[in-house]
């Protein structure tokens, strides 16, 4: 099997589990900063990361892109630092640092030897309070923006199918808007929508700062006192209540044409709830339905019946990502063997759901997904930074430390009815929009005619 | 919010006295009683093993008359071997939860495994089936052959990989550098199983191996294993490909593929990496555009001019030859400006060369960082291995960053005015590009997967 094709397919595999047997220490500062400590001493080396609970998904309606703007400027200067400082101190002190935006977060973070911790922190939390934002800065870095959005939407056909089936997944919840922004406002964003996500959420109690690595948790606690807990709490966080999605009542069915596709596939959503605090068991069922349908390009219900047995697809997946702090989607994809229209791969792929939902999964499939998830909870103890994203985006999506806790369990006693039943309640046509990804609609329409010759 | 704190900043520039982290590993060479090497770092904190393998040769053994073929082998190894056919083969694997991916550039072929102590023999004798007795089932071959068709169709609609492909074809001709990795379509529709099994026999030799392997094993344990899984193999395989000269001289190729953002890939010659200026050059790449936000080509063309998201260089030595080479995207308009900043810096620093702060921070930041690599078994079993590839001794971890500490400003300053050449340097541009001059016809030319690539993540989320 040849990986990079499953690249051109989007889907989110299911997040493997996160085993408890490190050391987790957490703590919660007066003005409300949430404090995670991993430790790890296997290497000198320390991850610093800062994860606000602000996301694309807070953006004020028609300001698409605004906490991702507000993430690059983030490394411009204070009342106390040039632009272009922060990232040069972390480079002069032989580390690396970056962040990331999605709907829920924005996250920043720092990787260095681990005696440079205090530093990482002062000036972390000097950019929570003091940033200094100048017009050309603004206006250099909308321009950088937009080529990220080229480089990253723009080039990229499967980027763009994607960006419109989301769209078309939220009738009314702004996870349809993309994170980078749509391009009409990136072009429009300014001073006013990237102060207003900095003032509103740039606040200790609307952050989780997560430390990873060769730490000690009270040398850890006290360094975030020292730099962290003087700044103020915001009083007025607003309540992170997004619009919701109303009862979605028709399937959407999706055709992007572009020339650049040379490679025909389908691919399809279904609204999906996400874990919740103390309620993640659907979810979790979920993972394993994932999991069992398209986990694997051998052993999968899906790569089995269409890849192996009917022969007819190149590819077959499917995706969950649970984490998430409003409802999430649960995607399918098939890209078919030439000369198999989309058409005929789609019914072939409705035809094995349909039966799936009949038998629900097997002892043996429920078995290898328990094995695969047991195992993922050692090999992920081998990436400690790996282990700090899982917690910052927890916190971030309405988690708790202790359901990142419990998960592991939850996983391990998944049933197999509870697989069949969540699967028969995600699947819902209504809820659902199905993408053909075509080079040209001509084109499909000619190889149906002659498909059906 | 109210912002009524004032921090005091103390940040010292120049970080005087500045203690780094250092590489605190034991390599132990381990000898297995069947002779096979390997390089081992005992870690018994997390009960499972990283194996990291590279045989050397890969892509570059391919016959003219079958591209490809390596490629589609090394996709073919976990699709069924001994008794068991593709799925059995993965069921098993599955169920010892057991992790094996197998790769191959122009100079190695890679195979990667995550083995857990509980069920480690079984996980090995499964490794083992792969990579000495694959099948080549024919139905496996037909599925193969068609995941890769679909690759090369991509390929040839993704602007970075027409770049890549002209750009390489261009600097090493008839050399297998020059040369499609994954093969041409034609080439693979009409690879035979006879093509694979020769180039099984080829590619994965015991002679050619070398192994890294880092975790919860001792290191008789790892004699027992290299044995094991490398026991059966060929001693040795066909001879290497021999050097080649990179062949481009300064220029501008623009390729008309219709997409709103331009693609460019540039280089001029390099050096070995047993030059004696190596390091020197090294420390001059991650001034010049090597990945920081701090390069002089972020700082231009990104920081200053808004010309791109991101833009950065590269000293590539590969076993077979040495360059220079380097990536930027921008919009079509905006591309010509991008390739005049990147020509006059890249006159700047070899007329001028760097200044003393300049040198400095490059190797505060490069002897700070490589300690930071050794961060998990699976890390460091690559670092092992990359090592053995590349002939570096085990001391080298402990030396390499007094290598960096020992590079002078006058080196640095002569190696740019030898060395880097604006002359020299040639750009391959892909799009259509404003005020580039007349593109070439479209191309028709198959498309390829390529040596070394500027990778540019592909991730949900969006790094600064």
């Amino acid at each position: 099997m040849l990986r990079r094709l499953a690249l051109a397919v989007p889907l989110v595999l299911a997040t493997p589990a996160l085993a408890m047997t490190e050391a987790v220490t957490t703590y919660t500062l007066d003005n409300g900063l949430d404090v995670v400590v991993i430790e790890d001493h296997r290497a000198p080396v320390v991850t610093q990361m800062l994860w606000y609970r602000v996301g694309s998904a807070d953006e004020p309606q028609g300001a698409s892109g605004a906490a991702h703007f507000l993430e690059h400027l983030m490394f411009k200067a204070t009342e106390t630092m040039e632009a272009g400082e922060f990232s040069a101190t972390v480079a002069a002190n032989g580390g690396s640092d970056n962040a990331f935006t999605s709907t829920d977060y924005t996250a920043y973070y720092q990787r260095v030897a681990a005696d440079r911790l205090p530093l990482m922190m002062e000036m972390e939390a000097d950019r929570m309070n003091n940033l200094r934002l100048t017009d050309s800065d603004i206006e250099t870095e909308r321009q950088v923006i937009v080529e990220e959005r080229n480089q990253r939407v723009e080039s990229n056909p499967g980027a763009l199918a994607r960006e419109q089936m989301i769209a078309a997944q939220y009738l009314n919840h702004p996870y349809g808007a993309p994170v980078i922004g749509w391009m009409h406002e990136i072009e429009g964003l300014g001073r006013d929508e990237v102060r207003e996500v900095y003032e509103t959420y740039y606040s200790p109690n609307d952050a989780i700062l997560v430390v990873a690595g060769d730490v000690e948790p009270e040398e850890v606690l006290a360094l975030a006192e020292e730099h962290y807990g003087p700044i103020p709490a915001e009083p007025d966080l607003p309540e992170r209540v997004r619009p919701q999605e109303p009862p979605q009542r028709a399937p959407r069915r999706l055709s992007y044409a572009d020339a650049r596709v040379s490679q025909p596939y389908l691919s399809r959503g279904y609204l999906a709830p996400e874990r919740d605090a103390g309620d993640q068991e659907t979810a979790a069922a979920l993972t394993y339905l994932a999991e069992i349908l398209g986990g694997s390009s051998f052993t999968s219900v899906l790569g089995e019946a269409l890849v192996f047995e009917r022969d007819i697809a190149l590819h077959a997946g499917a995706g969950y990502d649970g984490t998430s702090l409003d409802d999430t989607t649960f995607s399918l994809s098939v890209v078919p063997k030439p000369g198999v229209t989309l058409e005929a791969a789609e019914a072939a792929l409705d035809e094995v759901l349909a039966g799936f939902l009949d038998t629900g999964p097997s002892e043996e499939q429920m078995r290898r997904v328990r094995t695969k998830l047991k195992a993922a909870e050692i090999y992920a103890r081998d990436s400690v930074e790996g282990l700090a994203r899982r917690y910052g985006a927890a916190l971030s999506q309405g988690l708790t430390v202790e359901d990142v806790a419990a998960w592991p369990e939850i996983l391990q006693s998944v049933t197999a009815e509870e697989v069949r039943d969540a699967a028969r309640a995600v699947f819902d046509p209504d809820r659902s929009v199905t993408l053909h990804v075509v080079p040209s609609r001509e084109e499909t329409v000619a190889s149906r005619e002659e498909a059906s010759e | 919010m109210i912002r009524i704190l004032s921090l005091t900043l103390a940040f010292c520039a120049g970080i005087a006295g500045a203690t780094h982290a250092e590489v605190a590993i034991e390599i132990e060479e381990v000898t297995s009683p069947g002779g096979i090497t390997a390089w081992l770092v005992e870690d018994h904190s997390i009960p499972f093993t990283a194996l990291e393998l590279r045989f050397e040769g890969g892509t570059s053994l391919d016959a003219p008359e079958s591209l490809g073929a390596v490629n589609l082998m090394t996709g073919l190894l976990e699709e069924g071997a001994g008794d068991m056919e593709a799925r059995e083969f993965q069921a098993a694997r599955e169920d010892l939860a057991a992790r094996f991916s197998f790769d191959v550039g122009s100079d190695t072929l890679s195979v990667s495994a995550r083995m857990l102590s509980e069920n480690r023999d079984a996980a090995v004798e499964l490794l083992r089936e792969a990579l000495v007795a694959p099948r080549f089932d024919p139905v496996a071959i037909e599925r193969v052959r068609g995941q890769v068709q679909s690759i090369l169709a991509q390929d040839a609609q993704n602007p970075r990989r027409l770049a890549s492909r002209a750009f390489y074809e261009a600097a090493f001709g008839d050399h297998p550098y020059g040369r499609p990795d994954n093969g041409t379509s034609e080439s693979v529709a009409a690879l035979t199983r006879e093509d694979l099994l020769a180039a099984h026999e080829a590619a994965l030799t015991r002679g050619g191996v070398h192994v890294g392997a880092v975790g919860d094993i001792t290191p008789e344990e790892l004699g027992a294993l290299l044995d094991e899984l490398l026991g059966d193999l060929p001693e040795s395989g066909p001879e290497l490909p021999g050097h080649v000269d990179f062949g481009l001289a300064g220029g501008v190729e623009v390729i008309d593929y219709p997409t709103p953002q331009s693609v460019a890939l540039f280089g001029q010659p390099g050096l070995e990496r047993e030059d004696e200026d190596f390091f020197a050059a090294y420390v001059l790449n991650h001034i010049l555009g090597g990945g920081g936000f701090e390069s002089r080509l972020m700082t231009e063309v990104r920081e200053k001019r808004g010309l791109t998201y991101g833009i950065s260089t590269d000293l590539v030595p590969l076993q077979n030859a040495e360059f220079w080479i380097g990536s930027v995207a921008s919009a079509n308009d905006r591309m010509a400006t991008a390739i005049e900043v990147i020509r006059d810096e890249w006159a700047r620093i070899a007329r001028e060369g760097v200044t003393q702060d300049e040198l400095d921070a490059a190797k505060t930041y490069l002897t700070g960082e490589y300690p930071l690599r050794f961060d998990g078994n699976g890390q460091i079993a690559g670092i092992l291995v990359g090592m053995q590839v590349t002939g570096l001794p085990q001391s080298y971890v402990t030396e390499r960053n007094s290598f960096i500490e020992a590079v002078t400003l006058e080196e640095v300053n002569r190696v740019a005015a030898e060395r880097v050449d604006p002359q020299a340097l040639h750009f391959v541009v892909v799009g259509r590009p404003e005020g580039l001059g007349e593109a070439d016809a479209p191309r028709v030319t198959l498309p390829e997967v390529v040596v070394p690539e500027v990778v540019v993540p592909e991730v949900a989320l969006e790094p600064q």
